[in-house]
């Protein structure tokens, strides 16, 4: 047939091993924080501020990615900031994901008063600009991790349930769900069956979107010192201190915000990359 | 005992107008009857009421189906759809939707044996491959193992029908399962499809707008018209002699390669008026009770 | 009559993306194998094949929405076969196309007098509400039609609005692309009849594409079987009706099931 699978399939390939690449490497350095990271994260040293990367002149042996203003160790900051930056990304992501894709499921494929009742909350839902009302549900349930999580599943299940009842409705439409049917399958079954593994790898794209969605999140409330205790270290958080200190030190800046530009396109990538690969139309 | 027996079936878009009026037809075990009928008369509306697949928009106001003298109607839901899946199939219009895209063709034709009639995985195995080679699939082994993507058009349809016959059902519906075919495939699956009905003795509603495929595999058709069905007749006679002007005009609309001037001609303004006229009369008298 | 379109060994061919290596051009299928012939003036000529025989992508080639991969294209003389797009602008008018589906080729959003007033208005013609006007009473619509949207109008009519479009621009030559095997057999029999009359009426040029043999006999003069990206036989139509000499023009006929139970179909 004259398409692109193979070509998708190569390119595919690439792109889902560097994108898988980074963040296992993340992973990795999450887990082992404590061992991995060189210094102690927290460890002030004001004789050693605003020391410059390794590759600059003036660095200071160690202290690969430069000190902050307090002189603090970037790389074991940014390490640090990993654990939180991923516990948010695979917690909240996941959650989020099933609340989301499981109304939009029920609604797409039930039709009916389910589908109303669900849709018209999405429409209500949406009406809420998120950024406020995350702050508003941080300053309610104060802050904390499970204040961040709590707070994207919150706001964020209506970009699943969208997106996944239009696709299970277009399902629902095709003739081997009328043939499951006449075969005598029940509905829930027909759903998990039939629909369910045709809208998975939307699902999946999706998952892996708002897991990048979940990290610049929680940098944004890092940012404006909602996130967690501020003693801990967070990618948003060092942002906002680097920011401080851009004409003297910019790698405290940049650091961070390179990982998060990395982690968030590696997620979207990923999504991307495993769809290629595994659905079965495009393979 | 008939194999399905459909009295004044009514069905009407909920809050909206008729689309079946009181249409009435039976089938014989083993008699294949052709619904004809322009696009909108309602045709594949019949075989979904039978199926009980008809969409959430579409209510049933009244009649019976009789499917083996059971009425279908009035069974509760959960019966009639093991009623249902035991004794009916369908062989669908599109083959490029019609079979999963995420499930390879085994489970496909098998799970319904296992997960709802109860067969043994290995004796529905065995049969798909018996199957597959009656509808003359070469390598059903390597087929089973396929995503449907993998295949072409006709060798889907080939599939869908061997699905369909999988249960030995009593009756299939047929909702125009070659019009997204070439000529050629065309006629190879419609003699496929004759064969297997011969074979295995199901009756078969076969939903189509094409006449010429009517002539060939059915005995009996109906002609339908805005969801009444006009005339009611076996095919030997309604190819000689349609009764009904409507029909009739339908039939010299009909394409006829060997003869130039016949076929091919517009259905008269004046007939269209007459069998309105007559849809119009009919809902005159179901208002008036 | 002189020939309106001179076609000499036609080749086309497209990149086949599932077997391109990860550098380096994609190898090229060949969709059409050399094809000669020629479509005189005045003439309504049937294109026929199976799905994948190369019929769709000559009628593109034709109207130069495809550029031949070899061989030559005239239309009236002036060679279209590699004519830069800005080249090709001013003759686009001459050559008109009606598509299959009428509903994704006419613009939802649009009324249909828009529809048919716009590719006039890109030409530069003048007095376009009188050529509206005067192309919906060609194709037998009242003129009320032209402040209606398309998903308001019947299959067929959508189909003649399609035509309205084309013939509105005075072309010499127009491709029918399957523009019936949507359609109902009584809107089908009523487009042909009226294709047939703006034919001789206008004097018109025509291509008709079709995997409809039927139909084909009723509307075309010449009938053209493709097979494979390769011409099996061109000939007039009632002789290759009659007494068809390649084994798949044989085969096509015998496969279409007339209207007649009594039809032997072996």
């Amino acid at each position: 047939m004259l398409d692109g699978r193979t070509l998708v399939r190569r390119r595919a390939g690439l792109r889902l091993w560097l994108s898988a690449g980074w963040l296992t490497l993340l992973c990795l350095a999450a887990l082992l924080a404590p061992w991995v990271a060189p210094k102690d994260p927290l460890a002030q040293d004001l004789f050693l501020g605003r020391m410059p990367p390794f590759w600059m002149t003036g660095a200071e042996p160690g202290y690969w990615l430069g000190t902050d203003s307090l002189g603090r160790d970037v790389l074991s900051r940014l390490i640090h900031g990993a654990r939180v930056a991923l516990t948010v990304a695979l917690v909240a992501g996941t959650i989020t994901c099933i609340v989301g894709a499981t109304l939009g499921l029920l609604a797409g494929f039930l039709r009916g008063w389910v589908d109303m009742v669900i849709s018209r909350l999405i429409d209500i839902w949406m009406a809420f600009p998120p950024v406020l009302f995350s702050i508003l549900l941080i300053a309610v349930l104060g802050p904390g991790l499970m204040s961040i999580i709590i707070a994207i599943v919150v706001i964020d299940w209506t970009r699943f349930a969208r997106v996944v009842r239009a696709e299970a409705m277009a399902q629902g439409a095709m003739d081997y769900v009328a043939s499951a049917r006449v075969a005598g399958r029940g509905r829930i079954s027909t759903l998990i069956r039939e629909i369910l593994p045709n809208v998975l790898p939307t699902i999946v794209v999706l998952l892996t979107l708002e897991m990048g969605i979940a990290v610049i999140v929680e940098a944004i409330l890092s940012f404006v010192n909602l996130s967690i205790s501020t003693d801990d270290p967070t990618w948003g958080g060092m942002i906002s201190e680097g920011r401080a200190s851009i004409h003297q030190a910019w790698w405290v800046l940049v650091a961070p915000l390179v990982t998060l530009f990395l982690t968030v396109l590696s997620f979207s990538q990923l999504g991307e990359g495993l769809k290629d690969r595994f659905d079965p139309v495009l393979r | 005992m008939t194999a399905l027996v459909i009295r004044n079936l009514s069905v009407r878009l909920r809050k909206g107008p008729p689309l079946l009026r009181r249409v009435s037809l039976d089938l014989a075990p083993g008699e294949v009857r052709g619904l004809v009928g322009e696009s909108g008369a309602g045709k594949s509306m019949i075989g979904k009421a039978v199926l009980g697949i008809l969409p959430p928009s579409v209510e049933i106001t009244g009649g019976e189906i009789l499917l083996e003298g059971t009425d279908l109607l009035r069974l509760p839901p959960a019966d009639r759809r093991r009623r249902i899946g035991a004794s009916c199939a369908l062989i669908p219009q599109d083959p490029l939707t019609a079979l999963n895209p995420s499930h390879r063709i085994g489970p496909q034709i098998t799970d319904r044996l296992v997960d709802i009639l109860g067969w043994t995985r290995r004796n529905a195995d065995a049969r798909a491959r018996e199957l597959l080679a009656e509808v003359q699939i070469p390598d059903p082994d390597r087929v089973m193992r396929s995503y449907p993507h993998e295949l072409s058009g006709g060798m889907r349809q080939r599939i869908l029908i061997a699905s369909a016959f999988a249960a030995e059902p009593r009756l299939i519906v047929a909702d125009e399962p070659t019009t997204a075919l070439d000529v050629t495939v065309q006629k190879q699956i419609l003699k496929l499809i004759a064969g297997m009905q011969a074979r295995h003795g199901t009756a078969i509603l076969f939903v189509t707008h094409d006449l010429g495929v009517v002539s060939k595999v059915c005995q009996r058709l109906s002609v339908l018209y805005s969801g009444m069905v006009v005339e009611d007749a076996r095919v030997a006679d309604f190819f000689r002699a349609p009764r009904h002007p409507y029909s009739a005009a339908l039939l010299a609309a009909t394409p006829k390669y060997t003869d130039p001037t016949a076929g091919l001609n517009p259905v008269p303004d004046a007939v269209i008026e007459a069998v309105r006229a007559e849809v119009a009369a009919f809902d005159r008298e179901v208002a008036h009770g | 009559m002189a020939d309106l379109y001179e076609v000499q060994n036609l080749r086309l061919s497209l990149a086949d993306m599932t077997a391109k290596p990860l550098l380096g051009a994609a190898p090229r299928i060949e969709i059409l194998k050399g094809l000669t012939f020629t479509i005189p003036k005045g003439a309504a000529v049937g294109i026929v094949g199976g799905s994948g025989s190369g019929k769709s992508t000559l009628g593109r080639a034709l109207v130069r929405l495809l550029e031949p991969s070899g061989g030559a294209i005239r239309f009236g003389g002036t060679d279209l076969t590699h004519l830069s797009d800005a080249a090709l602008r001013p003759l686009r008018r001459r050559f008109q196309m009606i598509f299959q589906d009428p509903l994704s080729s006419l613009n939802p959003r649009h009324r249909v007098g828009t529809i048919i007033a716009e590719p006039l208005r890109l030409h530069g013609f003048d007095g376009i509400p009188a050529r509206v006007a005067r192309a919906l009473d060609q194709v037998g619509l009242p003129q009320s039609f032209a402040a209606r949207y398309p998903h308001e109008l019947s299959g067929g009519q959508r189909q003649r609005v399609g035509i309205a479009r084309a013939i509105a621009l005075e072309p010499d030559f127009i491709l029918a692309d399957e523009i019936v095997s949507g359609l109902d057999v009584s809107s089908q029999a009523q487009v042909l009849n009226l294709l047939e009359r703006l034919v001789k009426d206008l004097g018109l040029t025509l291509a008709f594409i079709s995997h409809d043999l039927s139909v084909i006999r009723r509307l075309c003069q010449h009938t053209i079987v493709l097979y494979q990206g390769t011409i099996v036989e061109n000939r007039p139509t009632p002789d290759l009706f009659c007494e068809p000499r390649a084994d798949y023009t044989r085969e096509l006929l015998s496969a279409i099931p007339l209207p007649d139970p009594n039809q032997p179909w072996g």
